[in-house]
């Protein structure tokens, strides 16, 4: 489903190189761990696949379903089935989080020719995913994540991501900030999610989050590369032993 | 800066040298010239000093002289056209009309009035040597003066009903009215000012609206310009507020090549409230400015001033806010914003907010800030599916839709979003 092959990104501000000759391949189905030291590129990375704008792709390609999407907009990106899960919502006032979700599920339909959803179809949707992530109706009418918490912040982006159905779901340091009550029911949101049609890339530093997604694939990324990849072992023997011996014996 | 602009002026006149007028002077004051008597001080007003220019410390962003290309005859109506033009310029909200096309009062396409109050037309006189030289609105208004409306509103009526007064331009006219607006004490009402034209003609308006509010009333004035981008608007709304009185005054610019809005208010009576929210949409090459004065002359009294502006294309915003705090109006609570977004390299804002205060127990606070679309915002929006036109105007709306929330008035707010969308169709 997702290939990336030989990825290499600047900083455009400052000209840092951040990924250096990138290698990933993540099956449909499949939930994908990155883990890496701080500053190895995890963040950079889910940013470039969903298309920020302060990064210059310097060489290599990434394919989403046989298309490449480097040259897509966030915007066409989203629809072709992209979705990241910020380690940092934005709060964004003025914006009724409402409004702000009808028009991203009726942009991405009309983007794939579907008709608009009517109101009470789309109050319906929301009431069913919003009820089973623990998310009140009441935050919802709210500018979109002003005053939330942190475990509504990353519940509404779990939230986002069940009404738009991605086939690549980025999830960026989603345990950040969660208590272990949140953390659990953000993964059960996640779980339900997931599905043969559907990958996933999860971002952490800690073993705690893969507890609850149980990943199929683990993989260390190291200054920008994936030095090493293994099966759900790898996060268990990271947990115990840290990055040390696994940079060394990469170097 | 005046010292030297009647320096200036003291030479040209010592040495006889004609003062150089530029079209725009001209045409001013061959309508002066036209309208007789009550115009003759400002005549010589104005044909001595011109329009005034950056020099003159009220209008130094907004150089009039320069600004001022033309100003064309002095409108007159027929009732035909102001059939034609009300039904062109009808009003989305449900509301007591009083027009006025072309500058006249149209009694007979008005709405019948709510009881508890009265509406009369009658052409205000003001005496032009009481008004200051640096009042060009003021002045050309006192000259140039065609017509108005007197509106009384009992004490203790609560008028449900909006009063609107639907200021429409037919053809590339000018026109001046003068308004006097007083509310009873213990009343409460809520009157708009429209200012519309039926198509793109470059008309030149100047409204002055003198309103009293007496102790206890409560007043919600709305203040919604949406004319020609070729058209030209001077605008005056000079308040005098009583005791306990309360004041809301929205102010929305979406239209125009040229504005100039002022508010003046005299807080005169203590406890009163006073709570002014605009809104601009500069586009294309438009040149909007708003200008606030306001006097705190009791102790214990309330105001804030929110102006959130957007600047597209060419276009060019002002906001000058003048607070004057007096020396026993103790107790004084000032607030006043300014934000502006600018969506173009070559948009424009100024502002300039002007604090003096006499007393020492208040609390004033001004702050203007300029700023461009928050480009993490719009990243965020789109990773979601939304088109970048599409985020760019949620964001755009969602920036001056924060001045109009919470409004008790919610039709009025929502008429207003609608202006918002409208107009970023056409500029966003």
């Amino acid at each position: 489903m997702l290939e990336i092959k030989n990825l290499h990104v600047k900083i455009i501000e400052d000209n840092t190189e951040i990924i250096r000759g990138l290698n990933l391949s993540v099956k449909a189905g499949e939930v994908a761990a990155i883990m890496g030291p701080n500053g190895s590129g995890k963040s950079t990375l889910s940013y470039v696949l969903a298309g920020k704008d302060n990064y210059e792709v310097t060489e290599g390609s990434v394919m989403l379903n046989g298309e490449n999407i480097l040259d897509m907009s966030p915007d066409e990106r989203a629809v072709s089935g992209v979705f990241l899960a910020f380690q940092y919502p934005m709060e964004i006032p003025g914006v009724a989080t409402m409004n702000f979700l009808k028009a991203a599920m009726n942009s991405q339909r009309k983007a794939c020719g579907e008709g608009e959803l009517s109101t009470p179809d789309f109050i319906r949707l929301v009431k069913e995913s919003a009820g089973k992530l623990g998310v009140s109706m009441d935050i919802l009418k709210r500018a979109l994540n002003v005053g939330f918490s942190g475990g509504e912040k990353k519940r509404a982006e779990i939230l986002q991501m069940a009404l738009l159905e991605p086939s690549l779901c980025i999830l960026d340091e989603t345990d950040s900030g969660l208590d272990i009550d949140a953390l659990k029911i953000v993964a059960e949101g996640v779980n339900a999610l997931r599905d043969e049609n559907r990958a996933f890339l999860v971002i952490t530093h800690y073993q705690r989050l893969l507890e609850h997604i149980v990943p199929d694939t683990v993989h260390v990324l190291y200054r920008g590369r994936i030095i090493q990849s293994g099966d759900k072992s790898l996060a268990l023997h990271l947990e115990e032993n840290g990055y040390a011996d696994v940079i060394a014996s990469a170097a | 800066m005046a010292d030297f602009q009647d320096l200036t002026l003291f030479w040209i006149k010592e040495m006889n040298i004609p003062v150089k007028h530029t079209t725009g002077e001209e045409a001013v004051l061959s309508l002066l010239q036209d309208a007789g008597p009550q115009a003759s001080h400002v005549l010589e007003s104005i044909s001595q000093r011109g329009l005034p220019t950056r020099r003159v410390e009220a209008w130094h962003y907004t150089d009039l002289r320069n600004l001022l290309k033309h100003y064309p005859a002095v409108a007159s109506s027929s009732e035909s056209a102001a059939k034609n033009a009300l039904a062109a310029c009808k009003n989305p909200l449900p509301c007591v009309e009083l027009p006025i096309i072309n500058g006249g009062y149209c009694a007979e396409l008005a709405t019948t009035l709510p009881q508890k109050m009265l509406v009369a037309s009658q052409t205000q006189t003001v005496d032009a040597t009481d008004i200051a030289s640096d009042d060009t609105i003021g002045l050309l208004n006192s000259g140039l003066v065609t017509g108005g409306l007197t509106i009384a509103v009992n004490d203790d009526a609560h008028i449900d009903d909006r009063i609107c007064l639907s200021h429409i331009m037919t053809e590339e006219n000018s026109a001046a009215s003068r308004h006097n607006v007083k509310i009873g004490a213990r009343a409460s009402i809520t009157l708009m000012e429209r200012h519309l034209t039926t198509n793109s003609a470059a008309a030149v308006t100047n409204t002055v609206c003198d309103l009293e509010l007496a102790d206890n009333s409560i007043v919600t004035w709305v203040i919604d310009q949406q004319m020609s981008e070729l058209a030209t608007r001077f605008g005056q709304l000079n308040v005098k507020l009583g005791k306990q009185a309360e004041l809301t005054i929205l102010s929305l610019n979406s239209g125009c090549k040229l504005v100039r809005q002022e508010i003046r208010v005299e807080v005169l009576g203590e406890g009163s409230r006073l709570n002014i929210s605009g809104v601009n949409l500069i586009g294309h090459d438009a040149h909007i400015d708003v200008t606030t004065k306001l006097d705190h002359l009791v102790p214990n009294t309330v105001s804030t001033e929110t102006f959130r502006n957007v600047v597209a294309g060419n276009g060019r915003g002002v906001f000058q806010g003048q607070i004057n705090v007096a020396q026993i109006a103790q107790g004084t609570d000032a607030r006043m914003a300014c934000n502006s977004l600018l969506l173009s390299d070559a948009s424009e804002f100024s502002a300039k907010p002007e604090l003096e205060i006499f007393a020492d127990d208040v609390q004033c606070a001004h702050g203007a800030t300029v700023s461009d679309i928050d480009e993490n915002h719009l990243f965020y929006l789109m990773a979601r599916g939304i088109p970048e036109k599409l985020s760019r105007d949620m964001l755009i709306k969602a920036f001056v839709a924060e001045v109009f929330d919470g409004l008790a008035v919610e039709q009025i707010g929502k008429e207003l979003n609608n202006r918002i969308d409208n107009w970023l169709d056409n500029n966003g």
